[in-house]
């Protein structure tokens, strides 16, 4: 009895989504559906996934934290614990949303065949893109964390600010997740993924302020790490546990969604000229 | 157009699946007359239209065409087959109805939507069954279908019942925990085609639904097929399985080289282009051969190679002359191979 009436009353009140949009419009419902996917998907993979993006940073910021700190003592007044767990926070956010967007973004579109799959369901290129994009984000969200936990552990003072973390993170990890998935479907083969691995994102980690400040670098290299969309991150991170005045965080965060902007319009082009022929 | 799954009227049969309790799925359709009367003049589909129109279609992949100004019309309510050799344009063209490949020229519409222009509209509204296996592996069966229940935004009341029909469709009900990698290959093929059927679409594009399985599992998924049909599903199916064709399509349409060819009731084609019986000779080897067939066209008659032996076809027409001097060869149906080979020199399989 109730099955009928809500199924009477479903159609009427609500359309499909479908029905009210017009066609090629930017819809949610498809976004969803490529984030229930996800969703079932690491219900499976949580556990080695979750392993990956705590304990590698939190190594890296033990070892060098502690061992490299003993030695370096304080940067910029800071603590260098301190100093570098908020940088890593960054480079756990470029890991976990790049090398997604890269890889598992590759093999599902060259090996498994599951966006052809998508495709032919009521799903386009620009909602599965956005879709696979905001899944690593939400991660790097999460995941980005983890770090700063760690050097609060070790005395870096909390501060409300530190809620506003995950949306850095999200926002960061949701561009670099983004440029993964342009370069997946930019690169010719998945050998020539190790440019990209090597070439790209090994400078894009190291020259961002993450594990030393920027001012210590050539004037060059201070104007690359400016526009290195990391570095943005990072002092925004920062800004969170040491203080940053609200108007150079606003021109850090553009900074960020303008970078959000460039790749997801490169990322669709990239997936559509290789999905749809 | 509504999303909630029910857009065609209940099966005019009984349900042909023996232990699949399919009526109880049709209760909520009297339920909701005024969305799907609402539903159908907007989905532009008025009854009695065809389900897919191509005019002039064509489609380049650089200098090779692989889909030549192609006009095909599948009527509403059928089971369509598209029979032709590998590389006639049958994949190009099921991806051309998605939008998942693009014209260079022409016109497409799929259950009234102009395609690519409304394809999404048209996507919501039929299920794709693609030609690759692209099952999730790690999921389950039961996980498998309700991420496609979401991708074809079966809405959240409706979502467990969906699921559990195409469990049922698929005869896949105590598998339904198994993870895909589990599930032997018949079985995933099975899964895959209830994938695209999860939103009880109005057509469904079966692409190769039956290639690599052996002839058993065939027969299985052959079964599956003929339930969409009672239930009033138009199925446009490419094959390039002769037997496959002539047993399930109600109309088939031969391609090659971009084109159809021929396109009608595999019986009338056959009766037309073959004759009911064809009747194979055995050839000499060497020079021999090419004379009797040389004889046998001065007669008026077509003849094809067929392996060892020299198939007449519309054996019923032999002149007497003729047939005294070749003797009695062996007798057998007219099929759509000999209709294919006929029409195009070309071999299906």
């Amino acid at each position: 009895m109730s099955a009928d009436t809500r199924s009477a009353e479903r159609p009427a009140a609500a359309p499909g989504p479908a029905a009210k949009a017009p066609p090629g419009r930017f819809e949610l419902a498809p976004i969803a559906g490529v984030l229930a996917r996800e969703w079932a998907l690491y219900r499976r993979s949580w556990k080695p996934t979750t392993f990956a993006s705590v304990v590698e940073p939190v190594i890296m910021l033990l070892a060098f934290g502690v061992g490299l700190g003993s030695l370096v003592g304080a940067i910029g007044g800071y603590e260098y614990i301190h100093f570098l767990g908020t940088g890593i926070v960054a480079t756990s956010v470029l890991f976990t949303s790049m090398f997604p967007g890269l890889i598992d973004t590759y093999v599902r579109r060259v090996f498994q065949h599951t966006y052809d799959g998508m495709l032919a369901a009521p799903v386009d290129v620009r909602e599965l893109v956005t879709g696979e994009a905001s899944w690593i984000a939400c991660k790097a969200g999460v995941y980005g964390c983890a770090p700063l936990v760690v050097a609060i552990g070790f005395g870096l003072p909390a501060s409300w600010a530190m809620l506003l973390v995950p949306v850095i993170a999200f926002t960061t990890g949701f561009g670099f997740a983004l440029t993964g998935i342009w370069m997946s479907a930019a690169v010719p083969s998945i050998k020539t993924m190790d440019y990209i691995i090597s070439g790209v994102i090994t400078p894009l980690f190291l020259i961002a302020g993450t594990f030393f400040p920027i001012d210590t670098l050539p004037a060059w290299a201070q104007v690359v790490a400016k526009i290195n969309p990391l570095y943005h991150c990072v002092e925004l991170v920062r800004g969170t546990a040491f203080g940053l005045d609200p108007g150079t965080a606003a021109g850090h965060f553009a900074a960020l969604i303008a970078f959000v902007a460039v790749v997801w319009c490169l990322a669709v082009f990239q997936m559509r000229r290789k999905l749809i022929d | 157009m509504s999303l909630s799954g029910h857009r065609h009227p209940p099966g005019p049969a009984e349900p042909s699946d023996p232990d699949g309790p399919e009526g109880s799925l049709d209760l909520s359709v009297p339920a909701d007359p005024a969305g799907a009367a609402a539903a159908r003049p907007r989905a532009g589909a008025d009854p009695g239209a065809s389900a897919i129109a191509l005019r002039e279609v064509v489609k380049r992949f650089g200098a090779f065409t692989a889909v030549d100004g192609l006009n095909l019309e599948v009527p509403a309510g059928t089971v369509f087959g598209l029979l032709g050799p590998n590389g006639a344009g049958k994949s190009t063209t099921m991806k051309m109805l998605t939008a998942q490949s693009r014209a260079d020229s022409g016109e497409i519409t799929v259950l009234g939507h102009p395609v690519p222009r409304a394809s999404k509209r048209a996507r919501a509204e039929m299920g794709v069954v693609p030609q690759h296996d692209n099952l999730d592996e790690e999921l389950t069966v039961r996980e498998n279908l309700a991420v496609f229940t979401h991708l074809y935004r079966v809405p959240r009341a409706r979502r467990a019942e969906a699921v559990d029909r195409a469990l049922r469709l698929a005869h896949l009900e105590d598998r339904a925990d198994l993870r895909a990698d589990k599930l032997s290959g018949g079985m995933r093929r099975r899964l895959l085609i209830v994938r695209g059927l999860v939103h009880r679409p109005r057509l469904v594009l079966l692409d190769e639904p039956t290639v690599g399985l052996d002839p058993q599992v065939r027969q299985e998924l052959w079964g599956l097929i003929t339930a969409l049909r009672a239930e009033g599903v138009t199925v446009l199916m490419s094959t390039h399985y002769i037997e496959e064709a002539e047993r399930l399509a109600d109309v088939v349409a031969l391609m090659a080289k971009g084109r159809i060819v021929a396109r009608g009731v595999p019986a009338d084609l056959i009766a037309r282009y073959a004759g009911s019986t064809v009747e194979e000779f055995p050839i000499p080897p060497g020079p021999a051969a090419a004379e009797i067939e040389e004889r046998i066209a001065a007669a008026g008659l077509t003849t094809r190679r067929t392996g060892a032996t020299l198939s007449v076809l519309h054996a019923g027409e032999i002149p007497d002359s003729l047939r005294d001097s070749l003797g009695a060869g062996s007798a057998r149906a007219g099929n759509l191979e000999d209709v294919f080979v006929t029409l195009t020199g070309e071999r299906v399989e």
